[in-house]
C-alpha cells in the first residue's frame, strides 16, 4: 500500500477542515491526497468523519495556501508580544454581567 | 405488519430476507478483502467504510431473519453457521475483486440495485423493513457516489483505465440478470407490499446505470439471457472460498465472542 502512486505521479495534496457542529467554525484537522476536489470530500469524509467528528467538510489544496515564513517569525509577531494592553482585560465587569 | 407471520409465509419472508442480508454480507465481506491492499491508505478506508456498512446492514437482516425463523439462530448463527446452498445471496456479489477498476464495477452495479431496492421499500408493508431500508439508503446513495465517481475517472481516463473497467463491465455485466429476474418469492413479496416489483427497480436502476456509463464513456454490454440461481442458494464456485475464510474462526472455536 502505498500513498505515492509513482514517483512524480502522486495525487496533489488536500487541507481538510471540519465542522463539528452547527455553529462552530471549521477547524483544520489534516491532510490527504485525492486526485481532485470531490475525490478529496470523499476521503475526508471516510478520514475524518467516520466517528462523528463533524456535519460539514472543506478541503482546500494545499498549494493554494500561502503561508507565512517561520523565518519572519520575529518580525511579525514579536511586536504584539509587548502590547498586552489590546488585551481588553482591564475593564471592570460588573457583578451582573454573568457572561462576556 | 402487527402480528409476525407463521407458517409458509413466515418461511417466505424468511428466504427473501436472507437473499437481502446475504448480498449485503457476501459483498461486504469481499470489500474487506481489499483491506492493506487498496491503491492509497485513502481507498483502504474507503473502501472499509463500505464494506463496515454492508456488514451492518447484513447484521440487521440477518437478526430480523432469525426472528422470523423462530427457531433460537441469530445474526452470527445465520452468518457463520450455514452451508454454502443455504446461503441465497445473487451471485454477482460473491464474484473475485480482480483490479481496483472490476471491484468498482462491481460495486457501482450493486449499489445503483440497493439504492433503487432499498428507496422503494422504505414503504414496505413490513415495519421492520421498512426501517432497515429507511436506514440503509442513506448509506447506499454515499456508496453509489463513492462507486460511480470512481467509474467515471477511470472510464474517462486514459486509455488503459478505460479499456480494463470496459472489461469489467463485459465481465460482470451477465450476472446483472439475475439482480431483476423475478420468481415466485419475489412476486410474492411484492403481491403483499413487502418488496417493489423488480421490474419497478430494473426501470429505475438501467436509467441511473446508463447515466453514469455514459458520464464514464463507458459501452452498455448487450444483455444475454442467461440464468444465474444465487437467489435459490445455487452458487458460483467462489462463495465456497469466501465462506471458508469467514466461516473458519467460528467453526475452529465454536462459540467464541471477543
Amino acid at each position: 500500500m502505498s500513498n505515492t502512486m509513482e514517483e512524480g505521479r502522486e495525487w496533489p495534496l488536500y487541507e481538510v477542515f471540519v465542522r463539528a457542529r452547527g455553529g462552530l467554525d471549521h477547524k483544520h484537522v489534516g491532510s490527504l491526497h485525492a486526485s481532485d476536489a470531490r475525490m478529496a470530500i470523499d476521503h475526508a469524509r471516510d478520514l475524518y468523519t467516520r466517528r462523528q467528528e463533524g456535519v460539514s467538510i472543506w478541503v482546500v489544496p494545499s498549494k493554494e495556501i500561502t503561508a507565512s515564513d517561520p523565518a519572519e517569525t520575529d518580525s511579525l509577531f514579536e511586536p504584539a508580544r509587548d502590547k498586552i494592553y489590546r488585551h481588553p482585560t482591564f475593564y471592570e465587569i460588573p457583578d451582573e454581567v454573568k457572561t462576556l | 405488519m402487527s402480528a409476525a407471520p407463521s407458517g409458509a409465509a413466515a418461511q417466505d419472508l424468511f428466504r427473501f430476507v436472507l437473499r437481502l442480508g446475504d448480498l449485503s454480507l457476501v459483498l461486504g465481506q469481499r470489500l474487506g478483502e481489499w483491506v492493506g491492499h487498496a491503491p492509497a491508505l485513502e481507498e483502504d478506508l474507503g473502501l472499509a467504510n463500505v464494506a463496515l456498512d454492508l456488514i451492518g446492514q447484513a447484521r440487521l437482516l440477518l437478526t430480523y431473519a432469525g426472528e422470523i425463523e423462530a427457531k433460537g439462530r441469530g445474526e452470527d448463527e445465520l452468518a457463520f453457521l450455514r452451508e454454502h446452498g443455504d446461503y441465497f445471496n445473487a451471485v454477482l456479489a460473491e464474484q473475485p475483486n480482480g483490479d481496483f477498476g472490476r471491484t468498482i464495477v462491481r460495486q457501482v452495479l450493486i449499489d445503483a440495485f440497493q439504492l433503487e431496492l432499498y428507496e422503494r421499500m422504505a414503504t414496505s408493508t413490513d415495519e421492520r423493513l421498512a426501517a432497515i431500508a429507511a436506514k440503509s439508503v442513506k448509506e447506499v446513495r454515499y456508496h453509489l457516489r463513492y462507486s460511480s465517481d470512481w467509474l467515471v475517472r477511470l472510464g474517462d481516463g486514459t486509455e488503459a483505465s478505460n479499456a480494463r473497467v470496459q472489461a469489467a463491465l463485459e465481465a460482470l455485466w451477465p450476472y446483472t440478470v439475475e439482480l431483476f429476474a423475478e420468481d415466485e418469492l419475489d412476486r410474492s413479496m411484492a403481491d403483499r407490499g413487502v418488496a417493489p416489483r423488480l421490474s419497478d427497480v430494473q426501470a429505475a436502476w438501467s436509467a441511473r446505470i446508463d447515466a453514469i456509463l455514459a458520464a464514464a464513456t463507458l459501452q452498455r454490454p448487450k444483455d444475454r439471457p442467461h440464468a444465474w440461481h444465487g437467489k435459490r442458494g445455487q452458487h458460483s464456485e467462489h462463495l465456497g472460498y469466501i465462506l471458508a475464510e469467514m466461516q473458519h474462526l467460528q467453526r475452529t472455536y465454536p462459540g467464541a465472542r471477543w
